[in-house]
C-alpha cells in the first residue's frame, strides 16, 4: 500500500468520547474549519497534526512545502477575532465545538499570529481579486490565527455518512479488495459522458477507480450533493464492475485555488491509499483566474510528491471519427467536435428535459431529474 | 568539477531541513556522505521504482474497519 503522506497517517481522535472539557475556554467554529477539524483528525491531511503555525504558513506560501520539507500548498488556519482570544494564551488548552457537525475538540495553542492577508490571497490564489471566492474567504479572515494541534473527542453522524470513509477504512477497503493501483477521480458534478470516459480510460491501466465526490460548501447554481451522489450511484450501478469502483466522499470546501488546489486534491487521495490521481482541464479552477492546463503544469515541482498525476485533456464527440475522443488522438477539425458542454447539460436539466444520449446517460438524467431541486439556490 | 578519480560531478542545492534528515537518515548504513545517498535516491526515482509499505492494524482497528466497511455495503 501505498505510504501516507510524510509517511505517517495521522489519527488524533481521542478514544475517551467522555474527555472533560468544561473547565477549558469554548470557542463555537464554523462547519468549514469544523471538516478541516475532522480531516486532521482521520488523516485526511496527512502529515498534519493541527493548524498551521506561522513558520509552516510562510514555508507553504513561499515554497509549497511544509517546514519539515513535505510539499504542502495549502494553507489549513484558523482565525479568531482579537476580542474573541483576549484572553487565550499561547501553551493554553482550548475546546472547539460546532453545532452543525457535533464537534467535540481540543487545540493546544503552539502559536497566536498574524498574516498579511493580500500576500496569502495573492501566493495561494495567484490574484488580490476580492471576486475570486478564496480570495473573498482570505479578506473575511479575522485579525489572529492560532497554530497548533488539535485533537476529536466526538462528532455525530450525519447525512451522506453512510458514503463516508476514512483514510484507514479505504486502505483498509483496497487491500481487501486486491488493489494495488488506484485511481482517484475528484468531482462536483453529475457524471457526463466525457466525464466516464476519462475514469475509464484511467481505470484501464489501474486495479480500481475511487469516485471522491467534494461535499461541502458550495456555490449558487452548483448541483446539490444529493444530486451528485444520487448521479454517480446510478452509473455505476449500470455502467461500472462493482468489483472495480469504489464511492465515498470528501467533506471540505472547495478553494478554487486552481493549481495549488489540484495538489492539495492529490495529497489527500494520496492518504486515502490511491496511487494515481486524475487531473483535468482546468481543476479546480473558477472565472479565468487560471490556465486551463496549469494544474497539470505544477506537477512537474514535485517530483516527491509520492501519487502519480494522471493528466487528461477533454474529452468530446468526434463526427468523423465516429467516437469519444480528445485532442491527442483526433486528427480532425474542430468543426467535427462537440464538446460535452456541462453548461448545455445544465440547461436542458433545468428546463426538464433529457439531455441526449451521447452527452449523458439516460439513467443518470433521469435520476437528475426526479429531485425537485437539483442545484444549490 | 572533476573529482578524484576523474569523475565528472555537478553540484546541486536542497533545503536544508531535507539534507539533515538525510544526514540523520544514513546514520550506520552503507552511505558514506549525503551526496552519496542522494545519488542514489534519484537514481532510485528516474528508474521509476515505487516505495510501499504496509498499514499497522491492531487486530481490534482491523474487525471494526471490516464490520464497518460491511455494514456500510463495501465487503461482502
Amino acid at each position: 500500500m501505498i505510504q501516507p503522506h510524510g509517511g505517517k497517517l495521522i489519527d488524533r481522535n481521542i478514544k475517551n468520547k467522555k474527555y472533560e472539557t468544561s473547565k477549558l475556554p469554548k470557542f463555537e467554529i464554523n462547519t468549514n474549519i469544523a471538516e478541516d477539524i475532522l480531516n486532521i483528525a482521520n488523516g485526511v491531511f496527512s502529515p498534519l497534526e493541527g493548524f498551521l503555525c506561522k513558520n509552516d504558513l510562510e514555508n507553504v506560501l513561499k515554497e509549497k512545502r511544509l517546514e519539515s520539507d513535505c510539499p504542502w500548498t495549502i494553507p489549513i488556519l484558523i482565525d479568531f477575532d482579537n476580542q474573541e482570544i483576549k484572553n487565550v494564551k499561547e501553551g493554553e488548552t482550548i475546546a472547539l465545538t460546532n453545532n452543525e457537525t457535533g464537534l467535540k475538540s481540543l487545540m493546544e495553542i503552539e502559536e497566536i499570529y498574524a498574516c498579511d492577508k493580500k500576500n496569502l490571497a495573492q501566493t495561494v490564489y495567484k490574484t488580490d481579486d476580492p471576486k475570486h471566492p478564496g480570495v473573498a474567504n482570505v479578506y473575511n479572515m479575522k485579525e489572529k490565527i492560532l497554530g497548533g494541534k488539535i485533537s476529536v473527542i466526538d462528532c455525530k453522524i450525519r447525512e451522506f455518512d453512510k458514503y463516508n470513509l476514512t483514510p484507514k477504512e479505504t486502505r483498509f477497503l483496497f487491500k481487501e479488495k486486491g488493489w494495488r493501483e488506484i485511481v482517484a477521480f475528484q468531482t462536483r458534478n453529475p457524471p457526463h459522458i466525457g466525464h466516464e470516459y476519462v475514469q475509464k480510460t484511467a481505470l484501464t491501466f489501474v486495479d480500481g477507480i475511487f469516485i471522491n465526490p467534494i461535499i461541502g460548501k458550495k456555490k449558487v447554481g452548483d448541483f446539490t450533493d444529493e444530486v451528485i451522489l444520487a448521479s454517480y450511484e446510478t452509473l455505476m450501478q449500470h455502467y461500472y464492475l462493482k468489483e472495480r469502483a469504489v464511492m465515498s466522499i470528501l467533506r471540505t470546501t472547495m478553494k478554487y485555488a486552481g493549481p495549488r488546489e489540484a495538489i492539495h486534491h492529490a495529497i489527500m487521495r494520496k492518504n486515502f491509499g490511491c496511487t494515481h490521481f486524475i487531473v483535468g482541464r482546468d481543476h479546480a479552477g473558477v472565472g479565468n483566474y487560471y490556465g486551463p492546463y496549469d494544474a497539470h503544469e505544477i506537477f512537474s515541482e514535485f517530483p516527491d510528491l509520492g501519487i502519480v498525476p494522471v493528466f487528461f485533456r477533454s474529452f468530446f464527440t468526434c463526427t468523423k471519427c465516429g467516437s469519444v475522443v480528445n485532442d491527442k488522438i483526433c486528427p480532425h477539425d474542430q468543426q467535427f467536435h462537440i464538446n460535452f458542454s456541462g453548461k448545455k447539460i445544465r440547461e436542458l436539466l433545468v428546463n426538464g428535459q433529457v439531455p441526449p444520449e451521447d452527452m449523458m446517460r439516460k439513467e443518470v438524467s433521469e435520476t437528475i431529474l426526479k429531485f425537485k431541486k437539483p442545484f444549490v439556490e | 568539477m572533476l573529482d578524484d578519480e576523474g569523475k565528472k560531478y555537478t553540484t546541486i542545492s536542497i533545503p536544508t531541513p531535507l539534507a539533515e534528515k538525510i544526514k540523520k537518515r544514513i546514520k550506520g548504513t552503507g552511505f558514506t556522505s549525503l551526496s552519496s545517498y542522494v545519488t542514489y535516491v534519484l537514481r532510485e526515482i528516474v528508474s521509476g521504482k515505487k516505495e510501499e509499505s504496509e498499514e499497522a492494524f491492531t487486530k481490534e482497528d482491523e474487525k471494526k474497519v471490516r464490520e464497518r466497511l460491511r455494514a456500510l455495503g463495501y465487503l461482502e
